[in-house]
């Protein structure tokens, strides 16, 4: 009955399989192609940050990723399941933040299993309470209770800080960087924010023109402030060069 | 104290536009409770809106006594009450009552299963609602007190007249109300619904009755005022039984106080009916910034 802590025994047997392999993905509305050709491998317990310009059709990517739009062209594999944080909250008003975190989840055991979700991002004490009540950081806190209680192999992001504020936002960087390290799933942030990017992610992708057009690994000995006014380079902004 | 408008309820025209419920997004007007002004505190004031009614009542009392009032125009409050007290220890009181209720609670399962049902089919489906809705709102056009004739001719004066004519106009608010739910629960929760790999089951039980709940329960109250008015006119053209037949017989012997205990009923029933739905709405709607706090 007890679920292994994922990522301990999980990771250490299989020989991992990736999270999500992309191939050659191709989406158009209408005759705008806002994805053409896209290729893409994020490895389980993997931590990638997705940056591009406005409009530049990163929602598009991840939203193919979670299986919510049709694939024009190419291929999508991802074997494990998947769960989304979006940019706004989502929480179901009618469900005590229990619930939420519960849903479609099967019964038997369910309430622990969010009461222990709930406990990791630092609501425990709040099981039963609305989400009306929460604060802005307090109900994105729940929907990151709420993709991990599914222990997905493949967790994805959108600007899920976005809208909260600065100290918020930091807190949060902790909290979600204790949380992957705890369930090793892979991961994509969709981010505008460079400085989230690297601090976050193990490796950073640059999109433009519908594909991934660069890519940096953060292995730790590299200069993160010379990295940071290439991906400003890369998005088009020429920042003068002292650190924010 | 609540705001009951039992009256302006009543007087619904026809089969009642619903009017569109303030969304969760949406501030919500606060109730009237601007003590700012007067000088009195809320309990001053309580006592202040029960001095009119309570006057009056007095006012009838003694010009009725007086013999200003002749007893064949308007009975004095207190002949009302005597006379309520006698028809309740023969039992017929009780037994009209029961009538009436049953009437307007089994026009109101009916007609509230069937609006149900359509608008939860028209919500769903824009198949459904091409097949459907077009004749549904032709048929709203019409104010349905006006089809009595024609449903008297139907089904005569017995029960299945009254039943239906209850029904046909519970019926359409459920209906509406039904359909605005379901159209404007959020889309992002039904994707977020997808996301988490909800059944089309889970997914009505989950998300999209919860988020259509508050627009359901607004047609329900109005529905609970139009079968009550459906009943009352139903009831006074033509039965053997229930309050409007207490007053209708009443009638034929002057018995004007008889008939003004019949009124007076139906105006309590009317007011317990309305607060029984907004009891329904806090309860159910606990978590709504509209309704959990306020009143
Ligand atoms: N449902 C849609 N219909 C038509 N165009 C869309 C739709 N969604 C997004 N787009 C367009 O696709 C492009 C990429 O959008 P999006 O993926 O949301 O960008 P990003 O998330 O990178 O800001 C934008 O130009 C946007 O206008
Ligand atoms: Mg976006």
């Amino acid at each position: 009955m007890s679920r292994a802590p994922a990522g301990s025994a999980v990771a250490a047997s299989a020989p991992s399989r990736p999270a999500v392999v992309v191939t050659d993905l191709t989406r158009a509305y209408g005759p705008r192609v806002v994805i053409d050709g896209l290729n893409l491998v994020i490895e389980r317990g993997e931590f990638v940050a997705l940056l591009g310009e406005s409009g530049c059709g990163k929602t598009t990517l991840l939203r193919a990723l979670a299986g919510l739009d049709p694939v024009d062209h190419g291929r999508i594999d991802a074997p494990g399941e998947a769960a989304v944080v979006f940019q706004e909250h989502r929480l179901l008003p009618w469900d005590s933040l229990w619930r939420n975190v519960a849903l479609g989840l099967p019964d038997q055991g369910a309430r622990e299993r969010a009461a222990a979700a709930l406990s990791q991002v630092g609501l425990g004490h709040r099981l039963d309470d609305w989400p009306r009540n929460l604060s802005g950081g307090q109900a994105q806190r729940v929907a990151l209770a709420r993709a991990l209680v599914q222990e997905p192999e493949l967790l994805l992001l959108d600007e899920p800080f976005a809208a909260l504020d600065a100290l918020t936002r930091i807190r949060m960087h902790g909290l979600v960087k204790e949380l992957v390290a705890r369930h090793r799933p892979g991961v994509l942030l969709v981010t505008h924010d460079v400085d989230e990017a690297i601090s976050l992610a193990d490796r950073v992708l640059v999109m433009r023109a519908g594909i991934i057009a660069a890519e940096h690994r953060l292995d730790g000995s590299g200069d993160r402030a010379a990295l940071r006014l290439r991906l400003l380079a890369e998005l088009g902004v020429h920042a003068e060069s002292e650190p924010a | 104290m609540t705001t009951l408008d039992p009256l302006a309820s009543l007087s619904l025209p026809g089969a009642g536009v619903p009017p569109r419920r303030v969304l969760p997004k949406a501030v919500s007007p606060s109730p009237s409770r601007h003590t700012a002004g007067s000088g009195l505190g809320p309990y001053r004031l309580f006592v202040v809106s029960w001095l009119a009614p309570v006057a009056l009542v007095v006012v009838w009392e003694v010009l009725a006594r007086a013999g200003w009032i002749s007893p064949q125009v308007l009975p004095a409050p207190s002949k009302v009450l005597t006379t309520a007290w006698k028809l309740t220890l023969n039992g017929s009181l009780l037994l009209d009552l029961g009538t009436s209720l049953l009437r307007a609670a089994v026009g109101f399962a009916i007609g509230g299963g069937i609006g149900f049902a359509l608008g939860t089919l028209v919500g769903f489906s824009r198949l459904a609602e091409a097949a459907i809705d077009r004749s549904v709102q032709m048929i709203r056009a019409i104010p349905f007190l006006a089809l009595l004739p024609l449903v008297i001719v139907w089904f005569g004066v017995g029960e299945s007249q009254k039943i239906f004519l209850v029904a046909l106009g519970v019926a359409f608010p459920i209906y509406i109300n039904t359909v605005l739910g379901i159209r404007q629960v959020d889309p992002k929760l039904v994707e977020l619904g997808r996301v988490r790999n909800l059944g089309p089951i889970q997914l009505i039980r989950r998300i999209i009755l919860p988020g259509a709940l508050p627009s359901i329960l607004t047609g329900v109250r109005y529905a609970l005022a139009t079968a009550w008015l459906a009943l009352v006119v139903a009831e006074t053209i033509g039965a053997q039984s229930g309050l409007g037949f207490l007053a209708m017989d009443a009638r034929e012997f002057l018995r004007t106080d008889v008939i003004v205990l019949a009124i007076v009923l139906y105006a309590l029933i009317g007011i317990a009916a309305d607060s029984i739905a907004r009891h329904l709405e806090r309860s159910l709607l606990a978590w709504h910034p509209n309704y959990g706090d306020r009143r």
